[in-house]
């Protein structure tokens, strides 16, 4: 009980010298004050734990004190006991109702008061305590809100919106924390069409925002650098898997457009079901999930074959994270299936249903929030000359990076079979910020060059094979055959870069270990320089390099690219495929 | 929600059962239900037969029970599931990890 410091206040000076002394030898320190007026200025200097106080006294009374040393007091606990020598029972709660917290009555009793002084002291420790929780939870709050806001505007930063203002894209996204457990990323391809992803973590809030960051790290980067879907899905399971622990994944939808093959490939991990609406038909086709969540499964189990879907012009797929599904009204009711399909049924055109949906949504929630992140998106097919040019960001003046270098790649027998060197190359062609800008174009010239490279010259493979329908299939009969078989094959890729940071040129050279072609005839034959290579697929390399000349016996190709390059339109949206 | 464990075959299969909505306020208990368990249990049952609704977070926690349950070699059914709770099983598709019926 040491240091308790007790402060009575009574103008009878023998009933104070009384209590003083009962107080004091109860080992409490004590301070007197003579009236109200003497007690405020007393606990205002000594700043006692409990004040023992007389209701009836001159200058300023007991209750008037109380009340300005409560105010006083602010946000600490100070009580007030008030001393009386009245005893029917309308006094005494009197003393409680204006403001004293529980009275005393004379002649005083010493255990009663010995209790009453350590209750009350307990009571006022309690609430320091509580006080003192209830800032540091406030102070805690307050700073983790604020480590939030700088990880959000981190992983704004990685996982940022990439591509989703395109125009054939309306998205909807309704974050339920700071960070949202819903991810949603669109991305163009450097070869034209797009890749987009939309994902639902287990959980919301940072834990999921965590496992966001490399996904959408990898879906950007590596669809930067060409990367095939399936591969980036792999890429992104098998990295999900090793850093989320057991029981936190990933639900996906992803789909890769292609807008010059009006066709678009799903892959669909744990979501609900997908719609795909076409273009006059109003009841819209069901796309369901086929493949576990992403991060669950080993990448030696883990599928990643894609479902194509040929599409329209105007055809639309409609994705959601069951936010949408599972949203309850007051009533508890979730949105479900039923609602959402009725919206398509009684849509008045394709292009009402995404704004259907969002209206019968909050029609339905009327006005309670969401209890899991939502998030709604519409695809639409459309041509890729609607999308804006990819974005360019050339600033002007000499641009930093490597301008003179050269590099020989060569290939054996046991990397062409299980290895696709793509990526690589065009991540180097990319580390040079001019040629960047043409990345759909380089992708193309490199994936014909080397596919060709590969499959007619290593593989010996007939390209005419795939004028049919059969022969397409024997095609890749035999691409297999030979690929299992091969020995002694080799590919070089050879590039060679100069310039001084205005412009550049670059020498792409790939030689196989094929038996070449007779190039000679095939251009004498055909006459114009455009068409020389038909069949080769390379009428539309031809039209994206400076030039382009086979050498030796066919062989070897060497491409030759310039940059800046004017741009000429319409025949260079980068298709990669072989004619 | 309530979530009960019972051990049955000498101790070899345990069986949880959960009721109600099984979602992440189940998490404690339903780690609880398996972990502490005398004895070696060689397969797990999971009824669902009182469980109104199934979130992600439950899903997770069947995974955890999964690889607690040894992974890939696990033995784990999950029983009696409800029309709306096996439509989630299915969507998610979790019949590839684990005997559903």
């Amino acid at each position: 009980m040491d240091g308790i410091k007790v402060l009575i206040a009574d103008d009878n000076q023998i009933d104070r010298m009384v209590l003083s002394r009962i107080v004091r030898n109860q080992g409490y320190e004590v301070f007197e004050a003579e009236n109200g007026q003497q007690a405020l200025e007393a606990f205002e200097q000594f700043a006692p734990d409990i004040v023992l106080m007389d209701v009836m006294m001159p200058v300023m009374d007991g209750r008037e004190a109380a009340r300005k040393i409560k105010y006083n007091a602010g946000e600490d606990f100070v009580p007030v006991i008030f001393l009386t020598s009245l005893t029917d029972a309308q006094s005494l709660a009197d003393c409680l109702e204006s403001g004293g917290d529980d009275f005393l009555s004379k002649p005083y009793n010493h255990i009663i008061l010995k209790a009453k002084i350590s209750s009350f002291y307990r009571m006022r420790e309690m609430h320091r305590t509580l006080q003192f929780q209830r800032d540091t939870i406030a102070s805690n709050n307050e700073h983790l809100m604020h480590e939030q806001h700088v990880a959000k505007a981190v992983f704004d930063n990685v996982a940022h919106a990439g591509c989703l203002s395109a125009p054939n894209i309306r998205y909807m996204l309704s974050p339920l924390a700071v960070f949202n457990g819903d991810v949603l990323l669109a991305a163009r391809k450097p070869a034209g069409g797009m890749h987009v992803l939309l994902g639902d973590f287990t959980g919301h809030g940072l834990p999921a925002a965590i496992g966001a960051m490399p996904l959408a790290e990898i879906f950007y980067g590596m669809t930067a650098k060409g990367f095939a879907l399936a591969e980036i899905l792999r890429e992104i399971n098998v990295k999900l898997k090793g850093i989320l622990p057991v029981g936190f994944f990933c639900c996906a939808v992803v789909v890769d457009l292609s807008f010059d093959r009006k066709s678009m490939s799903v892959w669909m991990g744990g979501v609900p079901d997908c719609y795909l609406l076409r273009a006059g038909n109003p009841v819209p086709e069901v796309l369901s999930s086929g493949h576990l969540p992403l991060g669950v499964l080993n990448n030696d189990k883990f599928k990643d074959h894609l479902t194509e879907y040929q599409m329209e012009e105007g055809d639309r797929l409609f994705l959601w994270s069951d936010g949408i599904q599972e949203a309850r009204n007051p009533a508890g009711e979730m949105f479900g299936e039923e609602r959402l399909r009725e919206v398509f049924e009684r849509a008045a055109s394709p292009d009402s249903v995404f704004d259907d949906i969002q209206h019968t949504l909050n029609d339905f929630l009327q006005g309670t929030d969401h209890d899991d992140d939502a998030t709604l998106l519409e695809l639409r097919m459309v041509n890729e000359s609607e999308l804006e040019k990819a974005d360019v960001k050339l600033t002007s003046g000499p641009i930093a990076g490597p301008v003179d270098w050269q590099m020989r790649y060569e290939l054996g027998p046991e990397s062409l079979k299980n290895f696709n060197p793509l990526p690589l190359m065009i991540h180097i062609m990319m580390e040079v910020p001019g040629l960047r800008v043409m990345g759909g174009q380089l992708y193309t010239v490199m994936a014909e060059l080397f596919s060709n490279a590969f499959e007619h010259g290593v593989l010996g493979l007939n390209s005419s094979l795939k004028h049919s329908a059969d022969g397409f299939m024997q095609y890749y009969r035999e691409r297999s055959e030979r690929l299992a078989g091969l020995e002694d094959a080799y590919i070089i890729i050879e590039m060679k870069h100069s310039g001084d940071g205005h412009s550049g040129r670059l020498v792409l050279t790939v030689e196989d270990s094929g038996p070449g072609f007779d190039f000679q005839g095939l251009r004498k034959r055909s006459g114009t320089q455009a068409n020389a290579y038909s069949g080769r697929g390379l009428p539309l390399v031809a039209g994206i390099c400076e030039s382009l000349s086979y050498q030796g016996i066919g062989n070897k190709v060497e491409a030759v690219l310039r940059w800046p390059r004017i741009q000429d339109g319409s025949n260079t949206d980068g298709t990669g495929r072989a004619l | 929600m309530t979530v009960q464990a019972s051990l049955a075959g000498n101790g070899r299969e345990l069986t949880i059962k959960v009721d109600g909505r099984f979602d992440f306020s189940a998490h404690q208990e339903f780690r609880e239900a398996y972990e502490n368990v005398p004895g070696e249990v060689k397969s797990f049952v999971v009824d669902l037969g009182g469980t109104s609704y199934l979130d992600s977070s439950a899903l997770g926690m069947l995974l955890l029970l999964r690889d607690f349950a040894g992974g890939d070699g696990a033995d784990v059914q999950i029983v009696n599931c409800n029309a709306d709770v096996r439509k989630i099983l299915t969507i998610s598709n979790f019949e590839q990890l684990f005997t559903i019926q």
